[in-house]
């Protein structure tokens, strides 16, 4: 066990050698904080590998490593600490402490209920002293003992110690907060090392190396590395001189046909505007700004302004002064250049003749109504319906004026007036040429009215049809009520009176003469009736109102009926009692329509001013949407022979179109306008309400809100 | 159904473009470095054709590059120069910061130095691109060099730009390539051809600027930067075109005489140098010096297809430039001192002129005041005080719209304190139904050769003999607007047939005559509602463009009346004021 020691000693020997000037160093500045030392000192000892040699625990104990490291030369003091290696190891291994209580670094007083103090190695209890002494035991050891003021108990093994001399010495020095060790100077004169004077010997005495007489060889070596690099021109000693002159031909060899893979999007910067007229100092006079248009330009926006400036005018050069916003125009110039964003725009660059379709002329599709003929004046109020005989003789017109008149064609004679004593809805002569006889819508009735014009025979022939008529053994319930006219009205030519519910919209009539359709103004189902004049018998066709019916015709050769709503116009198959087609107008408010004399096309105007024209065969969409009128269609009708058809408007106008329909399914119908008739005067905001053609000659008749019926021919 | 899933944005023209956030962080720059090299490179943003469909389905307003132009920015070595000078400036600091001098002065010898000539080479890839694209650079140089030497940006920029300025004004009197010259109240317009490419550019009156305090100089000097390197290139070019020395030499006898006599040394070598050349008196030295025989005639080599006409219109135009290039070739002009130097000494030299001026002006003067070869001063005043005979004393505006006009105009609108005729823009070009102000009109008919003062003059005579009804009528014969005219012809027909209708005295009335008229006008009506009724059955789109031109035409002819209008009014109320003091005077 003589081993360990020496090597632990010499151990401390070199600490203690390489700590001599951390040592040193301490003692200027720790000297008055013993305790705080102590304990900095405590981790070094760790590293150092020397245990250290507690005796004791009490705090005077640690007293002792530092006193053993600091003043190492010291011999007595070394005997002494190895004089308590030595009975340290004896007992044990370097590394406990003090191990005859096992219980570790607890406070104590955890044992204080206790008879036991902790355990020894073997696991055994480590008993208390048998403490019989009370108080008085105690005070009459104080009294007794002079030693006792230097008897200290030993908390881990709860005996008491007696402290020697020296280290009750040891203690009070620390009291006072001097240094443990009794020969420590620690105000010893300071040894300047470094010093601001040059020494002429050096710090230590030990020879120069021989490294230091003989040039290094790796430098050497990295030296010639680098020269030799020089020396090839791989390295160049500083950053060379630019000797490239500033401008040279820099398009010596340029290549039209390098064209960067970005150009094709490249938008070249537009140049800037060249300066006009009145950009001059001393411009024409026009170009000033008068005094309007100076204000004007002054309250526009600066974004808005045509010109960035006010022209002005100078009398000589030497008055023109600088412009204060040249800065600000390149400024801006710059700013568009860098931050607008550049789009290729195509500007159109067509002739506007090249966009005006080309169409035959209007003089090659003659006949159609070209100039005014006549005017048939009478009414006094609008005129809301107009109806023709089939022979083209008669005309029958309805007004708000409470009449309907019957007049001549050819001499614009009023035949016949007849006050009905109501606003006169609508008008429809028979289109049977064999029947003379006209429905005429008043407020809640139709009346069927035989005019008693023309050929004698055929009016009466067609009094004899209606009084031909015997009333059926069983009454049947029908929707409206059927009346014979009264004798009065019989002389005033009225025959049969068909009274609704509700006021009556529109009459139409089958193309034989003997149906006719009534639109009732009502929400319900029972807006639209078919009569048979000849059987006084009505029927409703339609259980279900699909809205707001604006219009109904029947198909001119074949069991089909169009009912035009608001939107759409439903197409009914009455002998299978189906609906066929729904057209869709593409319009808001369909106000009329016609139907071509073979069945196969549709015109409809609305309120929206468009004109639609359906080819039943084609779609169910309009073929063409026509926006002529500048207000509000009318009305709209289709000649019986010549392809022509017409449109009155609210604008006071009625175009005449000519619309080929072709035999061939292949190709399409060809739409020309062919003629703007202008005539009647728009009054309340209303033009021509009616249009009608002559069932043989290529004229037109139209009604308007002036009062007035007029023929073009 | 399988496939992958279709996602949105993720192809189209949503991929073609990025936002200039997106493209800023891509590329790793500071909004500034990213603002510098956008202007250096040329990279603007682009207008999409769906922005919403690139916006991702936003409205929000955004700028959009193209996504090729960026990428073509990733690899530009200038954005690694941008980054190590970012280095070298951090770096300054902190050694000014430590006050370490010996660093300071080796980090400002390294300082990290970027060329832009490739990018110049990139943006131009031909010499023609680059002249097309010149007119910004000029007349930024022109501006820039005209800046105080203080403040706002470096000296070297400013002298830099002063140089190229005056260098391509040598060239340009060099290769006398000016053509139009306007005097504007914003600044000075020139206008040359250069290698058949016109460039405009303009120069701001000899005045102190103003310096607005809204407007960023940092972005302008980068323009500056980009376009002195572009100029300087051109002008290399362009002075090795003309086989002139580059840089520019005053040639040998010249500058003999511009010495100063006395010996006293006017300025600094360097500096002197450059203001006799801005001086723009004398010529420039050749590398080949060039005798007067030696300009070859062109050969002609007649083209396929082309008419005899055609050649011939095309040697008259060739002999009209020539004779425009020396329009002022054998005069001596001398200006006085209130005139701009700079602007008359560069126009008169461009048309072959010699020009001179006081001594104590500035540098250059080849003659005085006094010398008896002068043929023309050039005054600005109201009245000159002592006259030399045998020389025009001339307003400068004279200079300027005789160059306009391509010949020397009569000088006798132009004496000094006489009231100016108009100064027109030599830019605008009228095409039919365009206002013409009555000047234009003049000067087209001097140049086509007649000589239409007289005859205004004459009709001014014979007006002012005449009744106040004739005068109304004449001037209603004066008036320009053709269509006006036939409008008005039209019109008295129908007031003349109405007229004659209402009489109703067939007995008098030919109907032969009358059936002819009606028959045209019918004829016309016709037309025009074949028109009408075609353009009813336009389609909507169709007639929408339709519409739009029609509109831009009529607002265009509004314009014009109104002007015309205008000037009608001007005339009439000066042609009373003058018959005024006409009368005042007789009384």
């Amino acid at each position: 066990m003589e081993q360990p020691s020496p090597a632990g000693e010499s151990e401390e020997l070199t600490d203690s050698e390489e700590s001599v000037y951390s040592g040193l160093e301490d003692s200027g500045s720790d000297s008055t904080s013993a305790g705080e030392e102590e304990e900095e000192e405590d981790p070094e000892e760790g590293p150092g590998g020397s245990s250290p040699p507690r005796t004791h625990a009490a705090p005077g104990a640690k007293g002792a490593p530092r006193k053993s490291k600091i003043l190492a030369d010291d011999s007595s003091l070394k005997e002494n600490e190895g004089l308590l290696a030595q009975n340290e190891y004896e007992h044990d291994s370097s590394d406990e402490e003090d191990i005859r209580n096992t219980v570790g670094n607890i406070p104590m007083e955890w044992y204080q209920d206790f008879p036991h103090i902790g355990y020894n190695l073997d696991g055994k209890k480590i008993y208390k002293p048998i403490r019989s002494k009370d108080e008085l035991d105690m005070f009459l050891e104080k009294m007794e003992n002079p030693d006792y003021w230097r008897t200290v108990q030993d908390k881990m093994t709860g005996a008491d110690i007696k402290l020697t001399d020296e280290q009750v010495e040891l203690v009070h020095r620390l009291q006072k907060g001097q240094f443990g060790d009794v020969h420590f100077n620690p105000y010893e004169p300071a040894i300047d090392f470094f010093t601001h004077e040059v020494m002429i010997h050096p710090v230590t005495n030990r020879p120069a190396d021989k490294r230091s007489f003989i040039p290094s060889l790796i430098e050497k070596e990295k030296v010639s590395k680098l020269v030799h690099a020089i020396k090839m021109g791989w390295i160049k000693p500083r950053k060379p001189k630019d000797d490239t002159p500033t401008y040279y031909d820099l398009w010596a060899h340029e290549d039209p046909n390098s064209i960067l893979g970005r150009h094709k999007m490249h938008v070249p910067a537009p140049k800037m505007k060249l300066p006009g007229h009145e950009e001059s100092y001393n411009p024409p006079p026009e170009y000033l700004l008068s005094e309007e248009e100076r204000l004007a330009w002054e309250q526009q926006d600066a974004a808005e302004r045509k010109l960035n400036f006010v022209p002005q005018q100078f009398r000589c050069l030497r008055a023109v002064p600088a412009y204060a916003r040249f800065i600000h125009e390149r400024f801006e110039r710059c700013l568009d250049l860098y931050l607008c964003p550049r789009q290729r725009k195509m500007r159109v660059n067509v002739d506007p003749e090249d966009l005006i379709p080309k169409l035959p002329k209007p003089r090659d599709l003659q006949p159609f109504p070209t100039s005014q003929a006549l005017v048939y004046r009478g009414h006094t109020s609008l005129v809301r319906c107009l109806s023709i005989s089939p022979s083209g003789q008669w005309l029958v017109s309805g007004s708000d004026d409470g009449t309907v008149r019957f007049w001549e064609v050819c001499t614009a004679r009023c035949m016949k007036t007849l006050p009905m004593g109501g606003v006169v809805k609508s008008v429809a002569w028979n289109p049977n040429p064999t029947i003379c006889l006209v429905a005429v819508c008043v407020e809640q009735s139709v009346l069927l009215i035989n005019p008693c014009l023309g050929d004698k025979l055929l009016y009466g022939a067609t009094d004899q049809l209606l009084e031909a008529y015997a009333a059926p053994e069983e009454e049947r319930v029908q929707p409206v009520r059927w009346a014979p006219a009264s004798a009065e009205e019989r002389a005033r030519g009225i025959r049969l009176l068909v009274h609704h519910d509700k006021a009556v919209k529109q009459v139409t009539w089958h193309g034989k003469g003997d149906y006719f359709a009534s639109v009732v103004a009502d929400n319900g189902s029972r807006q639209v009736l078919i009569h048979q004049s000849s059987k006084r018998w009505s029927q409703s066709p339609f259980r279900k109102s699909r809205g707001l019916v604006q219009r109904v015709l029947f198909h001119p050769l074949r069991p089909y009926f169009f009912v035009a709503t608001q939107r759409y116009v439903r197409v009914y198959n009455l002998l299978k009692q189906e609906l066929t087609k729904k057209l869709m107008t593409n319009c808001k408010w369909v106000s009329s329509m016609a139907v071509h004399p073979a069945g196969d096309n549709i015109i409809c105007g609305s309120y929206d001013s468009k004109l639609a024209w359906f080819d039943l065969d084609l779609s169910t969409r309009p073929y063409q949407l026509l926006r002529h009128h500048k207000k509000a269609l009318r009305s709209v009708a289709f000649h019986r022979h010549y392809p022509l058809f017409a449109s009155a408007s609210d604008d006071g106008t009625v175009i005449v179109c000519h619309g080929m329909v072709y035999n061939d399914l292949l190709k399409n119908p060809l739409l020309v306008p062919v003629k703007v008739l202008k005539g009647h005067a728009v009054t309340l905001d209303l033009g021509v309400l009616d249009v009608l053609f002559h069932p043989t000659q290529p004229w037109v008749f139209s009604s308007g809100a002036d009062g007035t019926i007029r023929l073009y021919t | 159904m399988g496939g992958l899933e279709k996602k949105k944005y993720e192809r189209g023209s949503a991929t073609n473009y990025i936002t200039r956030n997106r493209a800023r962080k891509k590329l790793q720059l500071s909004l500034p470095d990213f603002r510098r090299l956008c202007i250096l490179k040329g990279i603007y943003p682009h207008e999409p054709k769906h922005k919403k469909k690139v916006n991702k389905g936003s409205t929000a307003p955004r700028t959009f590059y193209l996504l090729k132009d960026i990428k073509f920015l990733l690899h530009e070595p200038i954005v690694n120069k941008f980054r190590e000078y970012k280095v070298f400036v951090r770096k300054l600091r902190k050694a000014y910061g430590k006050g370490e001098w010996g660093t300071v002065d080796r980090l400002k010898d390294n300082k990290p130095t970027y060329k832009l000539d490739h990018i110049v080479k990139e943006r131009y890839p031909t010499f023609v691109d680059a002249l097309r694209d010149l007119d910004d650079a000029l007349s930024m140089c022109f501006l820039f060099s005209t800046f105080p030497r203080t403040g706002k940006c470096h000296v070297q920029t400013i002298q830099l730009c002063r140089r190229l300025a005056v260098e391509f004004l040598n060239y340009v009197i060099a290769s006398r390539s000016l053509r139009k010259v306007f005097l504007s109240i914003k600044g000075i317009y020139y206008q040359a051809e250069v290698l058949g490419q016109p460039i405009t550019w303009i120069t701001p009156y000899a005045f102190a600027h103003d310096h607005p305090t809204d407007v960023d100089y940092r972005v302008m000097a980068t323009f500056t930067e980009f376009y002195t390197t572009l100029l300087g290139f051109v002008n290399f070019r362009l002075y090795h075109s003309l086989n002139l020395l580059y840089p520019p030499k005053i040639d040998g006898q010249a500058d003999v005489e511009l010495k100063p006599a006395e010996g006293k040394e006017y300025a600094m070598d360097s500096e002197s140098y450059l203001e006799k050349l801005s001086a723009l008196s004398a010529s420039l030295a050749r590398v080949v010096a060039t005798t007067p025989e030696d300009e070859v005639e062109m050969d002609e080599f007649p083209v396929e297809g082309e008419t005899a006409e055609q050649m011939d219109s095309r040697k008259k135009e060739q002999e009209a430039l020539e004779k425009h290039k020396n329009l002022f070739e054998g005069l001596r002009f001398f200006l006085n001192r209130e005139v701009p130097r700079e602007p008359l000494a560069f126009v008169i030299r461009c048309f072959g002129g010699q020009v001179s001026w006081d001594k104590s002006l500035c540098i250059g003067a080849t003659y005085d005041v006094s010398d008896p070869s002068i043929t023309h001063q050039i005054v600005d005043r109201p009245r000159v005080q002592q006259q030399v005979v045998g020389r025009y004393y001339l307003q400068p505006q004279w200079v300027f719209d005789s160059v306009n006009a391509k010949l020397c105009l009569p000088v006798a609108d132009y004496f000094p304190g006489m009231l100016l005729p108009p100064h027109l823009s030599p830019f605008v070009t009228e095409q039919e139904g365009d206002y013409i102000p009555p000047e234009k009109l003049k000067l087209l008919a001097m140049q086509r050769g007649e000589n239409p003062d007289e005859e205004s003059e004459e009709e001014e005579e014979e007006e002012e003999e005449e009744d106040d009804n004739n005068k109304e009528e004449e001037e209603e014969e004066e008036e320009e607007d053709e269509s006006e005219k036939e409008e008005e012809v039209k019109l008295k027909k129908m007031e003349e047939q109405k007229t004659q209708s209402n009489k109703a005295l067939p007995v008098k009335v030919t109907a032969g005559k009358l059936r002819v008229e009606d028959r045209q006008r019918l004829e016309q009506e016709q037309q025009s509602e074949e028109k009408r009724l075609a353009i009813m059955m336009m389609k909507k789109r169709e007639k929408y463009l339709y519409k739009k031109i029609m509109f831009g035409k009529k607002r265009k002819v509004r314009e014009a009346n109104k002007l015309a209008a205008k000037r009608k009014a001007h005339d009439t109320a000066v042609k009373e004021e003058k018959k005024k003091s006409k009368k005042a005077r007789r009384a």
